[in-house]
């Protein structure tokens, strides 16, 4: 069993714009707002690369910027695993298009832009961090893989560990998989000990017995329905349970194993 | 670092099918880089697998079918590796070992080829591609997983031309937590028009066959390879090569330039020197990112120098394989094994004259000469940059 300690957060999702502003939501205490998700323009990144960056960069950008902020930790002070399912699939299809054209040239910006560290590359641009990152993808796994991944390398360096997760819908005719709709984005920032400012502790295992969605849904039918069309929104259940500061215990279906997550407060 | 032992190792690229072909190729300075006639693309030489085509999935894994697939196929039935993995399924249990495999393009070609089919009227793709089990970044840790039997923990590691290295870090952090208690490392990059057609946009393809390191080199040549290897906790019993640390950092300067004082390459080789608890001399050769273009070669020469000073003897091995993307760092971890194993350094591969702006210790020739330790480098957009140090155990 490895163990956490969650020190900040950074969300946005359709309703849910930012972790303090989210928070009655989470708790069960008023319904979610029927927005679409708000896509920030980072203040960190130069002009030119703020005009480079696309819908899920601005997106994994803003919410590892509010988590570092809420754990009160310098944005160059941590390792980052990023996790999404399908990274940039507007810079992909851009790719596509062009490359089923015998001599169209490829755009070059679009061209390393379209790699699956982009996001992460755009990150430590901005945050000046020399500090590694690895990026991972685990179709609709994602959140558990990248988790485990997370809270294994926080307690294996000794050091805090940002977890960014993203993922948007893949545009036609590329398959609606495994993202649908929903556009969602979550950070968590996990460190080996335990902070003064703690929002949990968790408790993180993988077992090879199968899971299904509702071993890891949401209380609430409404972020149920987001989680279920968003790898990254499958953190919405720990988001709940971080809001509601309750003991829970779920597990995160991958593959034919699962996650097995354990969240308790820090009070 | 946790040492991690080596329990068997898999490798095919343009050097040959296995192991004992590579090391051939390497000690017959034979190069694995020819004309390029790939995907419409006839610019540049590539180091192309040869038999891909031909070769069939075994029918429970048909679903997986692609060249990036196939490449990892072979890989996985070269050198017995599946027999060594299924041996360890038995010892440890299936649930106990990981998967983390290293891609920056996955499958892409299948994609490229149903883009070339979409329907005339809604623009849609031929019914019978499957994204989930080819495109997918995930399709690669899927296929790796389910072919050799294993029920633990499964991840696509996807940080461009740093994939396969960089997931021998992320093993490595899995078996500490004790999330498992060994793992799948590697990956696999194969030719697609996106690499091949991407740097040719970029003007960063060698219209010859690539040769790092020289004065006159101008850019890469674009090569396909698989790998994997066991990595497990440390044994007495063990009498191979240890993967004894990993030092990775970012350079957060550009997304695909490096930068020009080689700070990230210095960070994350002395990262793995202290993650080995080693000082740079005890380090005999290091096998470089050595990509071919003018600019990271001479980043690197700066970095290499200024941790390790001209005594060293570098070189990289992109001369024969041409540049594997994603898997470049797992063919280079076998080929620092196999310099460790059977003591020699390979120079330098199609070098006419040496860059003499350069101050490391390039070496243009072959070398047989016990090596203790190897370091092994690789580097990638996004500013990724990964260290792997290789050695006995002491």
């Amino acid at each position: 069993m490895s163990r956490a300690y969650i020190a900040g957060i950074g969300l946005q999702g359709p309703g849910l714009a930012g972790w303090t502003d989210s928070l009655g939501v989470l708790r069960g205490e008023r319904p979610r707002d029927a927005l679409a998700t708000a896509i920030p323009m980072p203040a960190l990144l130069a002009p030119n690369e703020r005009r480079r960056a696309g819908l899920v960069t601005r997106l994994a950008l803003a919410v590892a910027e509010e988590a570092l902020h809420h754990a009160a930790l310098p944005l160059d002070s941590v390792r980052s695993v990023f996790g999404s399912a399908n990274g940039d699939g507007q810079v992909v299809l851009k790719l596509l298009e062009t490359l089923a054209e015998p001599d169209r040239p490829l755009s070059p910006t679009q061209f390393h832009n379209s790699v699956h560290n982009a996001v992460a590359g755009y990150w430590s641009i901005a945050a000046g961090s020399a500090q590694p990152v690895t990026c991972l993808g685990g179709y609709d796994a994602t959140f558990g893989i990248a988790l485990l991944k997370a809270v294994s390398e926080a307690i294996a360096e000794r050091m805090p560990v940002l977890l960014c997760l993203y993922d948007a819908p893949l545009p036609p005719p590329l398959p609606d998989l495994p993202a649908r709709d929903v556009i969602f984005a979550a950070a968590f920032i996990l460190l080996p000990e335990r902070p003064d400012a703690c929002l949990g502790a968790l408790d993180v295992t993988y077992a090879a017995e199968a899971a299904t969605f509702a071993d890891a849904a949401p209380r609430d039918p409404s972020l149920a329905a987001l989680a279920m069309n968003n790898p990254a929104a499958m953190s919405l259940r720990l988001l709940e349970s971080l809001a509601m500061e309750q003991t829970d215990r779920f597990a995160l279906p991958m593959l034919d194993g699962r996650v097995t997550v354990e969240v308790s407060p820090c009070r | 670092m946790l040492p991690l032992d080596i329990t068997h190792g898999t490798i095919v690229s343009a050097l040959g099918r296995g192991a004992a072909a590579t090391l051939a190729s390497l000690r017959d300075r034979r190069t694995g880089l020819a004309p390029c006639d790939f995907a419409g693309v006839t610019a540049g030489y590539v180091g192309q697998v040869a038999g891909l085509d031909e070769h069939a999935l075994p029918l429970p894994l048909a679903a997986f079918d692609c060249r990036n697939h196939r490449l990892a196929d072979l890989a996985l039935r070269a050198d017995g590796f599946a027999e060594a993995v299924a041996e360890a399924r038995e010892r440890l249990g299936p649930a106990r070992i990981a998967v983390v495999v290293g891609t920056s393009t996955s499958g892409i070609l299948a994609c490229e080829q149903a883009f070339q089919h979409r329907d005339p009227a809604t623009g849609a793709l031929p019914a019978s591609f499957d994204y989930v089990h080819t495109h997918d970044i995930f399709a690669l840790a899927r296929f790796v997983r389910t072919a050799l039997g294993l029920r633990g923990p499964a991840m696509t590691v996807s940080v461009a031309c740093a994939s396969s290295a960089r997931a021998f870090m992320d093993a490595a952090h899995l078996i500490a937590s004790g999330a498992c208690d060994a793992a799948v490392v590697g990956g696999a990059d194969s030719l697609c028009g996106m690499t091949l057609r991407g740097f040719a946009a970029l003007e960063l393809i060698s219209p010859g066959p690539s040769r790092p390191c020289d004065a006159a080199r101008d850019g890469i040549s674009i090569g396909e390879a698989s790998g994997f290897m066991l990595l497990e906790r440390a044994s007495r019993g063990h009498a191979g090569i240890t993967l004894l640390g990993a030092g990775a950092t970012s350079d957060g300067y550009h997304i695909s330039a490096p930068r020009p004082d080689g700070a990230g390459a210095i960070g994350a080789m002395r990262g793995a020197l202290a993650a080995a608890a080693l000082p740079a001399d005890a380090i005999d050769y290091v096998n470089l990112h050595g990509t071919g273009t003018r600019a990271n070669d001479a980043a690197e020469d700066h970095a290499v120098t200024e941790v390790f000073g001209p005594g060293v003897p570098c070189s990289s091995t992109k001369g024969w394989s041409g540049h594997t993307m994603g898997s470049c760092g797992v063919l280079e971890a076998m080929i620092a094994t196999l310099c460790l194993t059977h003591g020699f350094i390979p120079g330098c591969l199609g070098v006419t004259e040496l860059d003499s702006s350069f101050r490391s210790g390039v070496t243009t020739a072959n070398e047989d000469r016990p090596l203790r330790h190897v370091m092994s480098n690789a580097f990638g957009f996004g500013g990724v940059n990964c260290s792997l140090v290789f050695g006995h155990r002491a």
